[in-house]
């Protein structure tokens, strides 16, 4: 089938690509910001730090925000992209529904509830916001699978399959539950008046701050999250047929679709414990790559981690830089004026009033 | 081998079957018919493992199909679902090659020889020259014929088919009827629902009847599909002649004659 392997061809120059912007959007990214570095000087102070002797060496202030500053926060921005990105292509091959993703589920609110109960409760220690509280994830994680549980027992009160859920039923009981959840968080905000700006910060999504540990801290969650949603990519396929055609080809939907939200919780509960809600972009990366490379999801998921993680940095570069004087704004904010309007355009497209039709 | 041994089952504690046993041997090629709610689709759905029994069993081969895993099950009896919708974003190729799922390793993808099958199966169903069109852009009759590819795809011991053939025009109907039967040939049981009793004469040896949930009549058409039990069954009045080419026994409604006219009458 020659027509199969030029599609094949066309994936993988499409991932290449990919790949390829994404090394150049870390180089560029590295030298954006209030103390700007020319790509070349970038470049060399990322070899040097790894050990490759390449040119002069680059002025020590400047490795030190390079390196230890701007490359924490772009590895940081493009692992909770690509995070979020695959989660949210997950939610949505789960559920059968193009407006999931982590934060229309209300699974960023149920993971930032528990990453604040931690930090303000005291489990976390002191230290929970630089990036030293292995707790932090892991209380993350279980408030994002508590309001996943709760998000999806409001949805289908009613009865019936996970897969036969009304697309706008879900999004509902998800803002439902989001928007209780942000009251509790505020409830434990005003609890607590000392850390209370911090903890908005961090709630409104940001990388500000954020360096190796953060990153270190949440990889070995998001590693375990990847893992279980990309080794299912083929069952995702089958389950976007629904619950009886994916079950008459031989696949245990419910066990599968178990292990694939718990997979996508991981990842959005990660990247939420370390760098807050950001909105959207696991609602519009999947929604992206599908244009370019059709739904299947053995291209889809890589694909969106890659544009998940490229988004992201990009989208970090504008929160750091845009504002005069070196002031940032959150990141979230900017996924946000992003995202908004594309999910406007999804639910134009698809027609509010159109249900599941299988 | 496929059994059902006093198979009740049905939605919601509503049993929707009441005691079915039935037998279909290797080879065998058979008709499921009956009035609209007589029970086919929660029959072929029990048989494929999709509904859950109430009361009784399933068998496939020598085994007890509760037994089995949704993987092992698929690769003994393959299925033509009812009125399903194409997923969009996926191509007929891709869909096709589901089929294969459940021939794959828990790890693997599919490979050359899933995709040998799928490239078969697409030129057994007659749309070889469909594989890279979109599946969510197809006519309702070509989308048809992809499902009977992906079923091909997925095996071909034991397939069930529930109205698979209800969207394709008279030529493709024959077409795919044909195809089913040099399946059959191979050795492949059949089981087929349809609402077009002529088909199902003309080219099944033997016809199930449901009514309401139990088998009414089971037997080969000359036995069973005479006038006088397809009244009852349909509940208007209905005559039977000889097909002019193969002589199978062919039904003819008359006008004026509809369930209520019946029961006035």
């Amino acid at each position: 089938m020659c027509a199969a392997r030029r599609s094949t061809v066309r994936a993988v120059l499409a991932v290449s690509a990919l790949f390829l912007c994404l090394a150049i959007t870390v180089a560029l990214a590295c030298g954006a910001g209030s103390f700007p570095a020319p790509p070349g000087e970038v470049l060399r102070a990322l070899a040097q730090a790894a050990g490759i002797p390449w040119g002069e060496p680059v002025d020590p202030a400047l490795a030190v925000v390079v390196v230890d500053i701007r490359l924490a926060r772009v590895l940081l921005a493009g692992l909770a992209g690509a995070s979020l990105a695959v989660a949210g292509a997950a939610f949505q091959g789960v559920l059968r529904n193009p407006l999931a993703d982590s934060f229309t589920l209300g699974v960023s609110g149920g993971a930032a509830f528990g990453a604040s109960l931690a930090i303000l409760s005291g489990i976390a220690g002191e230290a929970a916001l630089a990036g030293e509280a292995r707790v932090l994830p892991a209380c993350a994680l279980a408030g994002a699978l508590a309001a996943l549980a709760l998000v999806l027992g409001l949805a289908r009160a009613g009865g019936g399959p996970l897969s036969s859920l009304r697309r706008e039923t879900v999004v509902l009981a998800g803002i439902v539950v989001s928007t209780f959840l942000s009251a509790l968080i505020s409830l434990l905000k005003s609890l607590d008046e000392e850390s209370v700006a911090s903890i908005v910060f961090w709630i409104m999504g940001s990388f500000q701050g954020r360096g190796f540990e953060h990153a270190q801290l949440a990889w070995p969650y998001m590693l375990v999250g990847a893992a279980l949603v990309f080794w299912r990519a083929r069952q995702l396929d089958l389950l976007a047929l629904g619950e009886i055609q994916a079950r008459m080809l031989g696949l245990d939907a419910g066990r599968a679709r178990l292990w694939l939200l718990l997979g996508a919780s991981l990842l959005s509960g990660a990247a939420v414990a370390v760098s807050g809600v950001i909105g959207f972009v696991g609602l519009v990366v999947p929604h992206l790559v599908r244009l370019m490379l059709g739904a299947g999801h053995a291209r889809l998921l890589p694909a969106s981690a890659l544009l998940g993680a490229l988004l992201l940095i990009w989208a970090d570069v504008v929160a750091r830089s845009i504002l005069p004087g070196g002031a940032e704004m959150p990141v979230g904010v900017v996924t946000a004026l992003m995202g908004g309007p594309f999910f406007c355009l999804i639910l134009a497209r698809r027609g509010l009033s159109r249900g599941r039709d299988a | 081998m496929i059994r059902a041994r006093g198979l009740t089952c049905g939605y919601g504690g509503r049993p929707v079957l009441h005691g079915v046993d039935l037998r279909l041997a290797p080879g065998e090629f058979a008709a499921l018919l009956g009035p609209n709610g007589s029970g086919k689709t929660t029959l072929l759905s029990a048989l494929a493992g999709i509904v859950r029994p109430m009361d009784g069993a399933v068998e496939l081969g020598d085994r007890d199909i509760s037994g089995l895993s949704a993987r092992e099950r698929a690769r003994l009896v393959s299925c033509v679902p009812q009125s399903a919708s194409a997923p969009a974003g996926f191509t007929v190729r891709e869909l096709v090659l589901m089929g294969r799922f459940a021939h794959t390793g828990l790890l693997g993808g599919y490979g050359p020889q899933d995709e040998e099958a799928a490239l078969a199966a697409l030129v057994d169903a007659g749309c070889a020259e469909l594989a890279q069109r979109q599946a969510a852009e197809l006519s309702g009759g070509e989308w048809q014929r992809v499902l009977l590819a992906r079923a091909l795809c997925q095996g071909r011991n034991a397939l069930l088919l529930d109205e698979a053939t209800s969207a394709l025009d008279l030529a493709r109907r024959v077409e795919a009827f044909d195809l089913l039967s040099r399946v059959n040939a191979g050795g492949g049981t059949i089981l087929v629902a349809v609402h077009d009793l002529n088909l199902a004469a003309l080219y099944c040896p033997r016809l199930i009847f449901l009514k309401g949930g139990r088998v009414v009549l089971d037997g080969p058409a000359r036995d069973v599909f005479t006038e006088a039990n397809l009244k009852d069954i349909y509940a208007t009045d209905i005559r039977v002649a000889p097909h002019p080419v193969t002589g199978a026994p062919q039904a003819h409604l008359v006008p004026g004659a509809g369930p209520a006219a019946h029961t006035a009458g």
